[in-house]
């Protein structure tokens, strides 16, 4: 007896969800849902359980991460719009001074200086920068690279602000679950929010910028104003991250504008890949972790980790993030030809 | 169509180093008018453009345009106010979707102003603009990236550019080079019925035959200098411009053909 020759084709999921643009999906089974959720819901929910299951030096980990992360999402935002910036510790510093201030000398409550210090301090660093947002290319990141070592030297010259010893004694989260959630929450928020900001046409506007700025001046559109905004969101993004470890670690000293804070956020962008909020955030997620694994390794950690970040930018230029994207595209599942 | 003066160009002049690029050029354009401007390589066509939109800074002179002195002002206020170009080497997004072009000039406040404050929907503007340009948009050629698009395409994309701008002054920056016969022939019809409807047009071009046929007035520039300005024919007549530009010997294209 002959058996009946069953055709099969195999369908990539992805063609048949994406409707002509990157935005329009159309959704026909559950299985179409699973493919758009999972790669979104998985990986926050992890973030969001880890805590409940690991504590003290590990949540510790996690909360430096969030830090990070935030630090590398306001990079990927300004990178976005053609801003080149090596100055997120001047952002994050400014947020943590600010932050510090107003607990130690004004007496303010949490829920006040956080808030005021994260818009603050994002005013204020727009306002700082706003005289070079013509500056494109190096010379935009040279003054950026500048500014947290001014503010550094004024501080430190003048004695104001505590002077050399910084800060100390100020007031703690008032549980550290509030602590660890609060940091959590926002890095989501964060990453999600300036995802569909730059999908809208305001992001449009400012990715355009990027692309050709004369275009987008002929166009009738400021790139002036628009390059400020943009450092407003950054800069308040950053100077949360202040803000946040300010109370995190009940201090704010010099070390809040060390280069650092520059340049662990632009080695996980780079790491998880430029040009998309998501290897920003991932790129944060693997190296903070990774540097605090190394530290068994003493004095060739520094070494090793520099190894392993020359290593992941050769071995994948486009990021972890592209990487996995493209792969997770190009999932098929087999159907049934009739 | 009323005999209102939509720009008037006095004297404007720039200069880079000591190098006279443009100078001491006069002009006036009244509303629906059609201006050809025509000259050899480094006339200072291009950089007359930049002096009106606000790219370049003039040295001397005035531009007045709707009765406001522009001189000197910022590209993006002067787009605002109605001046749109397009650009000599095409400058558009490559990397976004062609109709995701056209929602850069829809999010300037001129646009937001005449359109009444309506915000939503920019993409269907964006796809009905491109389809008046030939991007059908039963097709996938306006959500295809614009980097991918051919040459002619991206001509026309950057004109769709200009007019998604809701221009009341349209300066065509050499929009026909590159392209080909076929392309200009599908363009030119189009200019020709915006230019019916009511946009004052400057067109700068070296391809004349195509130019003569939409013009009503030809400037002529030499060196940063006007050397001649009149309807297409007057203008072809004049030895100077002949020397200059044609040569003598050069067989002239000759009125509105049939």
């Amino acid at each position: 007896m002959q058996e009946a020759e069953v055709k099969v084709r195999k369908r990539r999921l992805e063609r048949a969800i994406k409707a002509r643009t990157d935005t329009v999906f159309v959704i026909a089974s559950p299985g179409d849902i699973l493919y758009v959720l999972a790669p979104r819901v998985v990986p926050m929910a992890i973030l969001l359980l880890l805590p409940l299951f690991v504590g003290g030096y590990h949540s510790k980990v996690i909360v430096h991460a969030c830090v990070v992360g935030l630090l590398a999402l306001s990079w990927e935002l300004l990178a976005s719009c053609g801003l080149f910036s090596l100055g997120q510790s001047l952002f994050f510093g400014v947020g943590a001074y600010m932050a510090g201030a107003m607990d130690k000398y004004l007496h303010l409550p949490i829920w006040v200086t956080i808030p005021v210090a994260t818009l603050g301090g994002g005013a204020l660093c727009a306002l700082l920068l706003a005289p070079v947002v013509r500056l494109r290319g190096v010379y935009f990141a040279m003054v950026t690279l500048m500014l947290p070592i001014l503010f550094k030297q004024i501080i430190e010259a003048w004695g104001i602000l505590g002077g050399t010893h910084g800060l100390s004694g100020l007031t703690a989260f008032p549980n550290e679950w509030l602590d660890k959630y609060l940091i959590i929450v926002a890095f989501i928020t964060v990453l999600f929010g300036l995802r569909s900001l730059i999908t809208s046409d305001y992001g449009l506007v400012l990715k355009a910028i990027a692309d050709d700025d004369r275009a987008v001046m002929s166009a009738g559109i400021n790139i002036y104003s628009r390059k400020v905004q943009a450092l407003f969101i950054a800069a308040s993004v950053a100077s949360f991250a202040g803000a946040f470890i300010t109370h995190h670690y009940q201090f704010a000293g010099f070390s809040v504008f060390a280069l650092d804070w520059a340049i662990l956020p632009l080695a996980a962008a780079a790491v998880g890949g430029t040009g998309s909020f998501a290897g920003a955030a991932l790129g944060s997620m693997i190296l903070v972790p990774l540097s605090e694994a190394l530290r068994a390794m003493g004095g060739l950690r520094m070494a090793i980790y520099c190894a392993i970040l020359v290593f992941a930018v050769l071995a994948l230029p486009e990021g972890i993030f592209r990487f996995l994207e493209r792969k997770y595209q190009e999932f098929e599942t087999v159907i049934e030809v009739k | 169509m009323s005999a209102e003066t939509l720009l008037k160009v006095e004297g404007l002049g720039k200069s880079f180093g000591g190098v006279m690029a443009v100078s001491n050029v006069d002009f006036e354009l009244k509303r629906g008018d059609f201006l050809g401007v025509i000259g050899p390589n480094g006339a200072g066509k291009t950089t007359l453009v930049n002096l009106i939109t606000g790219f370049v800074k003039p040295s001397r002179g005035k531009v007045i345009f709707n009765g406001k002195d522009i001189t000197g002002r910022k590209p993006y206020d002067i787009a605002n106010m109605g001046v749109a170009r397009t650009f000599q080497m095409v400058r558009l997004f490559h990397n976004m979707p062609a109709y995701k072009n056209l929602i850069i000039p829809l999010c300037s406040q001129r646009v937001r102003k005449l359109r009444g404050g309506k915000y939503g929907e920019r993409d269907d503007v964006a796809i009905d603009l491109l389809d008046d340009m030939g991007f059908e948009r039963t097709s996938n050629v306006p959500y295809k990236t614009a980097g991918s698009l051919p040459h002619g395409y991206l001509k026309r994309l950057d004109l769709a550019r200009a007019l998604a701008l809701r221009p009341d002054l349209l300066i065509l920056d050499e929009l026909f080079s590159g392209m080909s016969m076929a392309e200009v022939a599908g363009v030119l019809p189009i200019i020709e019925k915006l230019n019916t409807q009511g946009l004052t047009t400057i067109m700068i071009e070296h391809r004349l035959r195509e130019l003569f046929r939409v013009v009503d007035r030809v400037m002529v520039l030499n060196f940063g200098v006007k050397i001649a300005e009149g309807s297409p024919d007057q203008v072809m007549d004049s030895d100077e411009v002949k020397k200059a530009y044609l040569g003598v010997d050069v067989e002239i294209p000759r009125g509105k053909p049939a």
